[in-house]
This record gives structure tokens, sequence and C-alpha cells, in this order.
């Protein structure tokens, strides 16, 4: 069983041998665990099931994400060393908006008078400079139980170097403070950087009494209701972690819906053996953009959680963590548009959410979203959105496109409609692009996986513009993230950060170094599956002596067993080559993270076949529908189908529109759909758009 | 073809995406601390007409209106009949340029066919170009390094390999500069490369009507939001530390039906020391301060950024003609905003913030090996901040940039730069004005060379002597405060040596308040005591309360 808890509904599929079962049940948000009980009654009951068959639950949940945003972690307080008592509220000393005179900068986790200090200090060597002293810091510690802490967070400068007073602290902690929970820096992320390393930690505090109670709960629960297999939480990473690490380290949960969502364009990718993926997800409120190469996707160790400003880049609070590297912009079909001072059609991230929801769902929503242009540009049917549950109001659609847009910018309904769903897909599109160039990608190599309620709407004109001429709809997409975390492997990243220059390059202490991050990273796969192999792989990050940042350089077995500098400076190179086009010659280069991924054999996906499977014709057709084709920038006629009524083989030329219960695919009319054997619809184009 | 209204639209946003992503490759593949690190950047792309379209957000306030101006000298310099596909143009002249010789500016044209259609242009301040090094110790241009006048770095794709020789010849650190040059011609064929893909998807032959659309929609926003401001004069003056000698800044701003206008008549002269601004710098600053109060949501372009028509008079310290020394034209760049926003305030009340740090509180430490000890030399460069006016609704930001867009860097990365430790940086109690809203803290810092290790100290720091003024009733900020730990007095600037074992310690000016204390809400007072922002004492002083009531503040939680 898969359970993805997301802020509004709850995700729930069940798969056995007769197949996949999926249902969304409201998030009960005051206790999660009912939630995830009730959808799975439901779809044991439906299948004739009992808890007791279920063989495996896998989980996945915004609980953390949420707890972060909404601010409603523990009283939590901070343990520093003594001079840098305001390292997570001074941040970066900069401005994440340069033009904004009334710019206010988002509260640090803990207030001020909530973060302590201790007299001690390690150099950037990890040498005692100033001894930690017992005495100091058994008298912080009291002070801190006084004043009646739940959760406390330990980070120390360098600790990532030498935890030994993070540690002296911890045992002072586990002593005097016997009931709260204790994180510490140089186990929750022993990375450099102390602003990242010292909020992960605190993040990781914060939300741990809440996570863990609900976890305890979510175990008690599921037993009491007679299911006796293992409970796994899907990590921020892409992997399954067991319940009692996810406890210890909740921070690793923020953004496990998400990455389930990539674990499934992974899978998808993986069977129909496609190299280059870009996975799409768009749902209500936000879209998600993910690169996969060759069936993994790609990976980050820091990424910024709740942004308090538009989505802007600075505005969150960075948490280092191994993470899917995914780009989120507030981008969905409830996204809100206005025309702005350049009398600009603007699109987001503001979202009409489900309450009023777009106009077009009749319950008072006067503002144009994105699914009102959906709707007028024919690519929604009225009578049959959300399988027929309901009605779509065309005419308060029409109102709020033409009121908002049409009449400030003189341009007629249609026109309007096409403004705001051209801006939406641009801004997903630039977002695509600037994570490629990041990347040192081109995406016009690239095959599309669209998931997601919005995603199939959109994703036909999405490829149009970045020039992707492959495009796949998995079936199940709506609950794609809940799928994917059943097809996740078990895995652990292990980092840590040691600078060594490659003309100072020590073998023995790289093989040591490699040895002891693989043991850790192992020993927590282990601990999730007792018999499974284990494979790793390592990665270091590296950089000419003098940049900034680091570039992710995977290691050989060699490099690992028989490290010799040569080799690590030629891997280097080509990385930096395929990122940047060219090497820097006569520089010294750097290694700065060590890292080490642990993850069981991925689960068999299937194999889907290469070639287009045999013509089976064309598609029965049950009647056409007026489409406006963005490309075109005027109205064709549409043939409309019935996803469920197509089969292997079968074709059907754009324009055109397939729907199902959940959502519609848009099968724009440069392109043409064809059904693989998978069920998934694949979308080809014919010449480049 | 005529284009419709939403193919203009989403090119608009397109070409703003566009020179994001220019300035993104820069800030991955630049050397120079400044920039990777902090963000001294900038990315643009412009018409054939040489004409700003679009500036990437990812930079800093003192490239606006220089780079605006920059590609108009290419174009005369080099000759638009001269260009061809695969040419890249180099200079880093002051006054052509972004100000000083450490930034150096690349311009690469567009061509499609033959057709010359448009230009990239991106700066970046580069690790060093030789002289005497980064600091205000030059008596002319001439002293402060390698000058590269307006000239091709490539000819039709082929790189001038005598410039490159020439360059690493100069330069203290010829690896890392003549890699950043190349990181510069980069991003520019990145942008370049998206430009033409946007072109074919548009079918477009040149850009003169989406540059048409562009710049007319910029234009008329701008201007329309200068024709709803009340019309007026007002004159604002500011007197800062300067070098030797304290430096005053004049501006009279002028609010007409299209334009606003800005002159610094009566500002001092040009400085012997290398303080000195070039007029281009002073536009960006001044331009800056003006957009934020008026039109803070307008892309920068050539349109949005005409109405602002900045003037200074030849000789003054902020329109310094060569061989004016200019290295360090920062110190005061950054504090033209304040000076502008005086005089505004008086035109626009309730608009702009009491003043604040100003000038980022940079400090550089060369740092050596003691007598008869054995290691290498080491140079570290750090940014901090001391705190932000208050505004006239909110508490000025602590320890952040303003005007400046730079970040600091983490302590943990800066004492792997070189034999350095960072004792202590945190928020400097009592350090912002006090008012109805407060002044930005500003911060403490206190630095050393490691043990067996001595350093020359070169401070380019603000406000020792002029703290910021508080606006509408509210208090002046704290002044900037520097000591050695065992007390021996050292200078705001200039280049001071550290023995070893010796240890800076350095108090950042904070913001100063706005609106009378008196104003200020109980709560925001109990918060800022709790959070010991204020000590008591301060309260005491500053807001007049009495023992009991501090007591019963600190004793409450927060909300």
């Amino acid at each position: 069983m898969g359970v993805d808890i997301g802020g509004t509904f709850t995700d729930v599929v069940i798969e056995g041998p007769a197949g996949m079962t999926s249902t969304k049940v409201l998030t009960t948000h005051g206790a999660p665990e009912d939630g995830i009980l009730s959808g799975m009654h439901k779809l044991l009951d439906a299948s004739g099931l009992c808890a007791a068959d279920l063989a495996q639950i896998i989980h996945g949940t915004t609980l953390a994400t949420n707890a972060l945003i909404e601010r409603r972690g523990a009283r939590t307080a901070l343990i520093t060393t003594e001079g840098f008592r305001d390292v997570i509220e001074m941040r970066t000393e900069s401005r994440f908006e340069q033009y904004d005179l009334n710019l206010t900068l988002p509260e640090p986790l803990l207030p001020r008078q909530d973060r302590y200090t201790v007299p001690e200090r390690i150099s950037a060597q990890g040498d005692v400079l100033v001894p930690a002293d017992r005495a100091r810091i058994e008298a912080v510690v009291d002070e801190i139980a006084a004043r009646g802490f739940d959760s406390v967070a330990v980070g120390l400068l360098h600790s990532y170097l030498n935890p030994a007073h993070e540690r002296l602290i911890g045992a002072v902690l586990a002593e005097r403070m016997p009931r709260a929970t204790v994180s510490l820096s140089s186990d929750v992320s022993p990375q450099m950087r102390e602003y990242e390393r010292f909020n992960t930690t605190i993040a990781n505090a914060y939300v741990k009494p809440l996570m863990k109670r609900y976890l305890m709960r979510l175990a008690a629960r599921l037993a009491d209701a007679g299911a006796r297999c293992p409970v796994f939480l899907m990590h921020s990473g892409g992997g399954l972690m067991s319940l009692e690490n996810a406890a210890e380290f909740p921070v690793r949960l923020v953004e496990s819906g998400p990455a389930g969502g990539a674990v499934f364009a992974a899978t998808m990718a993986r069977r129909h053996g496609l190299e280059k993926v870009l996975s799409f997800d768009m749902g209500g409120t936000t879209a998600k953009i993910c690169l996969i190469g060759g069936g993994t996707p790609k990976t980050a160790r820091v990424f910024e959680v709740a942004r308090s400003y538009r989505f802007k880049k600075g505005s969150g609070m960075p948490i280092s963590i191994p993470v899917i590297d995914m780009v989120e912009i507030g981008a969905g079909g409830g996204s809100l548009a206005h025309v702005d001072a350049l009398r600009q059609i603007r699109v987001g991230p503001e979202s009409a959410g489900s309450e009023p929801g777009p106009a077009a769902y009749g319950r008072g929503g006067t503002r144009p979203a994105v699914t009102d242009a959906d709707l007028l540009l024919g690519r929604l049917d009225p009578e049959g959105f959300a399988g027929g549950t309901m009605v779509l109001d065309t005419a308060a659609a029409q109102t709020a496109v033409a009121t908002t847009l049409g009449d400030p910018l003189d341009l007629d309904v249609t026109q309007a409609a096409f403004g705001l769903a051209e801006m939406v897909d641009e801004n997903m599109a630039n977002a695509a692009r600037v994570h490629a160039v990041e990347n040192g990608q081109d995406l016009a190599e690239y095959t599309m996986i669209a998931f997601g309620g919005a995603a199939p709407l959109h994703a036909g004109r999405l490829c149009e513009k970045l020039g992707i001429s492959r495009l796949l709809v998995p079936q199940g997409a709506g609950v794609g993230s809940a799928i994917g975390f059943l097809r996740a492997p078990f895995s652990f990243e292990a980092t840590r950060s040691v600078y060594m220059r490659l003309s100072d390059f020590q073998p023995d202490t790289v093989r040591a170094l490699l040895d002891e991050l693989a043991a850790e990273a192992r020993g927590f796969v282990r601990g999730c599956d007792p018999e499974a192999p284990i494979g790793t792989d390592c990665k270091v990050f590296m950089r000419y002596t003098g940049q900034g940042w680091e570039i992710p350089v995977p290691l050989a077995r060699d490099d690992v067993q028989s490290p010799r500098a040569a080799r690590y400076l030629a891997a280097f190179e080509t990385a930096y080559a395929a990122l940047f086009g060219r090497t820097v010659q006569g520089m010294d280069v750097e290694i700065t993270v060590w890292s080490v991924h642990a993850a069981t054999p991925l689960p068999d996906t299937g194999h889907e076949p290469a070639d287009t499977p045999a013509d089976a014709g064309a598609a029965v057709t049950r009647g056409e529908r007026r489409l406006f084709d963005p490309a075109r920038g005027e109205h064709v006629r549409a043939v409309v189908c019935d996803r469920a009524a197509m089969t292997t083989g079968q074709t059907v030329p754009g324009p055109a529109l397939i729907t199902e219960a959940e959502t519609t695919t848009v099968v724009p009319a440069s392109a043409r759909a064809t059904v693989r054997a998978d069920g998934c619809i694949e979308i080809t184009y014919g010449a480049r758009p | 073809m005529t284009l419709s209204t939403v193919a203009c639209q989403v090119m608009w946003n397109r070409l703003i995406s566009i020179v994001e992503e220019q300035a993104q490759a820069l800030v991955r593949t630049a050397f120079s601390t400044s920039v990777r690190e902090a963000g001294d950047l900038s990315a643009g792309v412009y018409d054939a007409a040489g004409r700003m379209l679009a500036q990437a957000v990812t930079g800093t306030p003192g490239h606006v209106n220089a780079m605006a101006d920059a590609v108009a000298h290419f174009i005369i310099a080099i000759g638009r009949d001269t260009m061809r596909g695969g040419d890249v143009y180099i200079t880093n002249n002051p006054w052509q340029g972004t100000g000083h010789l450490h930034d150096i500016t690349v311009v690469t044209p567009v061509f499609r066919g033959a057709h010359l259609v448009g230009f990239f242009a991106c700066t970046a301040h580069v690790v060093d170009v030789g002289g005497r090094g980064f600091g205000a110790d030059a008596a002319s241009v001439f002293e402060e390094g390698l000058h590269l006048p307006i000239m091709r770095f490539a000819d039709a794709g082929t790189v001038d390999q005598t410039l490159l020789h020439l360059i690493r010849g100069n330069v203290r650190e010829p690896d890392q500069v003549i890699g950043d040059i190349f990181a510069l011609a980069a991003c520019n064929e990145i942008g370049l490369r998206r430009l033409v893909q946007m072109m074919d998807e548009f079918a477009l032959a040149d850009l003169e009507e989406i540059a048409g659309f562009i710049l007319e929609n910029a234009g008329r926003a701008t201007v329309d939001r200068i024709a709803a401001l009340p019309r007026g004069v007002a004159d604002g003056a500011m007197r800062i530390d300067g070098f030797d000698t304290p430096v005053d800044l004049r501006v009279r701003v002028e609010i007409t039906p299209d334009a606003v206008l800005c002159d610094f008549a009566g500002t001092s002269g040009v400085d012997p020391k290398g303080i000195n601004v070039p007029m281009v710098y002073t536009k960006a600053y001044a331009c800056y301060a003006l957009k934020c109060a008026i039109a803070p949501d307008i892309p920068n372009n050539a349109a949005s950024l005409a109405p602002f028509r900045i003037t200074a008079p030849e000789n003054s310290i902020v329109n310094a003609p060569h061989p004016a020394p200019v290295a360090l034209r920062h110190i005061i760049g950054h504090m033209i905003p304040d000076a502008v926003f005086d005089a505004l305030d008086r035109l626009l009340p309730g608009v702009v913030p009491a003043e604040g740090a100003g000038t980022l509180c940079n400090f550089q430490l060369s740092l050596r090996p003691a007598e008869g000890r054995a290691g290498r030399r080491a140079e570290v460069l750090t940014f901090n901040s001391g705190g932000a006016g208050a505004r006239p609704a909110h508490d000025g930001l602590n320890a952040t940039a303003f005007p400046s867009g730079v970040m600091t860097m983490p302590v943990e990365a800066t004492e792997h730069a070189g034999p350095v430790i960072v004792w202590r940086k945190e928020l400097r109690p009592d350090s912002g004005g006090a008012g109805q809203y407060r002044g930005g803290l500003g911060q403490i810092m206190e630095v050393g060379p490691a043990a067996g290790q001595v350093a020359d100290f070169s401070a380019m720091f603000d406000r020792v002597h002029h703290p910021a003024r508080g606006r509408r009733g509210g208090a002046d900020g704290a002044p900037t405060v520097i000591a050695r730990a065992d007390g021996t007095a050292m200078r705001g600037k200039g280049k001071q040596p550290l023995p070893e074992g010796a240890r800076v310690r350095m108090a950042f000016p904070g913001g100063a308040g706005y609106g009378r204390a008196a104003d200020r809400a109980a709560d925001l007072i109990a918060r800022d005591l709790r959070r010991g922002y204020v000590t008591a004492e301060a309260v005491a002083r500053d807001y007049g309360w009495d023992a009991a009531r501090i007591e019963r503040a600190l004793k409450q939680e927060d909300e």
C-alpha cells in the first residue's frame, strides 16, 4: 500500500496480484492517520482483502513541510558557539528582492531568546581552539530545562569536521533533559556552511516531537487495524527509510510527496528505456519539474523550503539534506491571473485553492484561474469535469476572464484566455529552461513525462515551447506520487565535508573516508531490509580552487578502491566540460564534499518495447470539440476520444482531446497520440514546432 | 508580420528569463569571490541600436545604468560595420564600463545571417587587475591597474592571444582573471543561443518590433507613475566620513510631469584617494534609489530608466573625470541612495526609509606567516552589512545590505579561504536608532590571524564619524567603532598591520529610526527587549519604561 498525504487529499494505492486500485480521501489535518485508515479500509473492502494481507506500507507526507511553513513545531532551543548566536537570523545578509523598500525577511524558526551559546571553538582544520567547558554547558542546559523546551538543536562551528563538542552537549542534554528530543548538526547534516547546517538541524528539532508522535500513533493504529507489515517512509532523496529513522531525522521527510512523483516518472523512464526525461507534475497550486537521467532523478544537497515571497529564490529557508532536485513554481490549475502595471498578464503564485476555486467551479470565485482558461479554450468539457461529478460554469469563467484580463487589455475573451494559458505555460517553460541550463542540459533531447491533475492539459503546449518532441502521459497520473512510493528502493545517502586539494591528495584518507561513509549508508539501508543486496554509488563534489560552486562528480569503482589524483582530475574535467562547455587550464582542483549513496536494487518496472506498437488503426472518437490551438493561434476542430476505450497501438492525430475521469490530455495540432502497451499515451511531434 | 499582443507578452517574459540564465551561468563559472558568492555582476540583452531590453534580476544595482549605457560605447568604438558573428568585445574602462578597473564588461553581438540584430553584455568584478591592488591608495587610475580600452577579445571566433598574454603578464592571479573573462564570454554565448532559438520559434528576422513593444510599455508605465506624483523640487544633503576629510553629498531632486531630475551640484570635489565615483556609477545608484521609490516593479530597460535623469558637476566626487583614482568608488556610491532619499522624502512623504549603514562593511586581510614560521600568503576579503534604515511602516532590516545587492560568505568558508579566525559575528544590540520604527541592527565582528600568522588589515568602513540620521523624529543609528581587542586604536579606512595574536573588534553601524520613539508600539518594544535587540538600559532611556515594566515584558513569552 502506498499513501501520500497532501495538503488537500490523501491518496491511497493498493497493488496486489489482481492489479492496482486507488482512492483519494480528504486529508484529516487534526489526525492524518484517520484519512489513511479510511482510505485503506475503502480499498480493502472493495477488493475483499484485509489489513493483514498487506505486505508493506509505504508512506510519504507533507506534514513536516507544512509544520515548517505554518510554524507549528515544538518549543525548540538552540545551543551554538559563543559569538554566533544570530547565524540563522543574519542569513546571507542580503535581500532576495532588490527593489522593494518595504521588504520583510522571514522570521527565523527560533527567536533570539531561544538561542543559547557556550564557549568552545573548533578550527577549520578540526582542531580545538577553545575547549568545551562541561560546567558551562550544564548551566546552559539547566537554563533551557527551566524554560520548558521540548526539543533542542545543537549547532557548533566546524562540527562537520569534529563533532566532539556537539556530542558532549548531547550527552549533557541526555542526562539533564532526558525527555527532550535532541538533534546534533553533525548527525543531521554534517556539511560545511553554518547557516544551512544550523537551519537544517533546527528544522529537524522543530518538527521532531510532532512527527515522532504522529508516526508512533500511525504505527499503533495500523497494528490495531490488523496490519502486521512494516511501515516505511519515503524520504526527500527518493528512497525509503525506516519509521524509526524517520522519527529521528524527520527533516528528511520534507518534500517526500513530490519525490514520490519523481520516482514515478523515473519508473516510467526505465520501463520505456529513456535516457533523458523531464518529469512534469502539475497540480492545483504548483508545478514541479525534475530532470531524470538514466532512470534516476537528479539529486541535490540543498534546497529551500517555505518560500515566503512569490516562490522567490532566497525567501525561504535552506535545508541541506540529500534531496531530489526539483524546481517548484506557483503554477497550477487554481493559479490566478491579473494584469500588472505594464499591461502584462501575470499568473500565480496566488491560487484560488479548492474554495472558492476557479470561477468555473461556480462557488463564488470571480478571478480567472488557469482552469477557467482551459475551459474557455475548449480543453475541458464543462459536463465531464472530475468524472462528470461537477459541471463547470462557462459563463462565470467568461465573465472572470473578460473582466480581469480582456477589458483592460482590449482583448476578446478567447484571446484573453489564450494569453492567460500562454503565460502560465511560458512561466513553466522558463523554469524548465533555467533548470536545464543550471545542469548543462539541452531539453531538445528529452522526453517529457506528465502527471498530476493539470499536467496533461498543458504538457502538449509545454513540449512545443521547449522543443521536446516526445511526451508520455502514464496511466494513474492522478495518484502518481503514491504509485511512485511503491517503486522506490530502500536508500540512504551519507555525506561529509572534508576539504582536499588534488595537489595534496591522500589516497589512504580517501579510502578510509569512503569506507566509513559506505558503512554508515549501508547500516541505514540494512535496518530496513535484512537481506536484499545493497549497492553503493560514490560521488564527490569538486571545483577549481577559488570557485564557490562545486559540481557533482561520480566515481568509478576503481576510484573508490584505489584512488588516484589523476583519475579524479580526469573525472572532474569531464563533468565540468559537460556542464560549462570548457575546462580551465592551470588551476588546482579541490574536493569539498564526499557522498556515498547506498540502495537496494530498483524494483522491476517491466519493459516497454522501444518501437511503437503495431498500428491498430484509428481510435474510436466520440465527437468533436472546438479547441483553441495556441501554436496556430486559432480555433481548430478537435476529435474527442475516451482513454478507457483506446487500445494498444491505436492512434489519434492532433488536434485531439483524450478524456478520462481525473483529467484530459490535449494533443496539439502539431502532434499525434498513440497508446502504448502499458497504457501510456505517447504523443509525438512531426515537424519540430 | 505583426506580432500578436500575446506573442509580445510571451517574448518579453522570455527575454527576462534569458538574461537570468545568462547571469546564472556566470555565477556558476566565475572565480572571483565577489561574483560567485556575493553576486557582484550583471547581464543584459540589447537591440541592434544598443538599447537595453532586459536585465537580469541577479546582480547588484551598481551596474543598472552603467550596463544600460555600455553597449552604445562599444558600437561607437568598434564600429558597427566591422562587427561579425563570433566577435566578442571587452573593456574595463571605469567611465565606459561600470566604474572601476576591477569590473570587466564583455559584449557579444548577435547576428542572424548577415544582419546584426542585437547584443548581449555582462559585467563581473574580477579578483585583480594589477597595479596597487584593490584599495584606495592610488593617486590616479594609472596606478590602479591594467586598463583595457574597448577592443576585440575574439575576432570572428578567434581569441586574441596577444591580449591574453598581456593580461596574464599584468595581474596577480592570471588564471582566475582569464577564467573569469572566459566565463563572461561563455555566459553571453548562452544568452545568444537562447535568443536565436526564440527568434526561430516566433519567426523573427530582427528584434525591432518586440523592442518597440517592450520599450513602449515600460516607458509608458514609468511615465504614468511619475505623472501621478506631486510636482516639486527639493534638496537633500548628507555628510559622510570620506577618506581623510569629510565628504558632502548634495542633491536636488525635481519631479516634472514626465521625468525625475536629480542633480548633485554642491557635492564635494574629487578626492586625492581612490574613493572617487565615475558618473556611470553615480547614475546607477541615484537611479536605483529613485526606481525603488517610484517604479520598483517595472523591469529595467532603456525606456524604464530614461525618465530618471541624473547629472553632476564635473570634478565633483560623484563625477570624477579620468584619470582620478576610482578603485573604491563603492564607498561613496553606496551612500548616494540615502542622499537622494533625503531630498525625495520632502517630495514624497511616507515612502523612503531613514538612513542606514549604506556602504558595505568590507575588509581584506593580507595574511602571511609570522617571522620564522612556514606557510603561504593568503588574501581574505569579506563582505558584511550594517543595519538598514527604518521604513515608514516597518523596522529596518538587521545586518542586511542596502543598497548593495551582495551576500555575505559563510564564516566556515572564510576560514577555509585563509588562516584567519572569525571569533564573533552576531547582531549588535542597541545599534538601531530608536523610533516608532526602529533602525536595523548592525553587527559585531571580531577577527584575527590564526596562530603563527600576521596580517595587513585593509579597512573600508564609513559612518565612523557620521552615523545614519533618523527621519521624522527617529533617532540616529550607532556609528562604526573599530579597535584592536587590546585597546589599540584603528582607523575606519586604510591598511593597518596586525601582529601575531592580535584581534580586531568591529561594531558595524546600525540603521536610523523612523518616527518618534514615543509612538512605538509597546509590544514591539517588549519583543525587542526579549530578543535582546535592545537592552533594558536603552529601553529605559529611549522609550521611558520603568524597571517594573521592563521586568514584566522580559517575563512574557513571544506570541
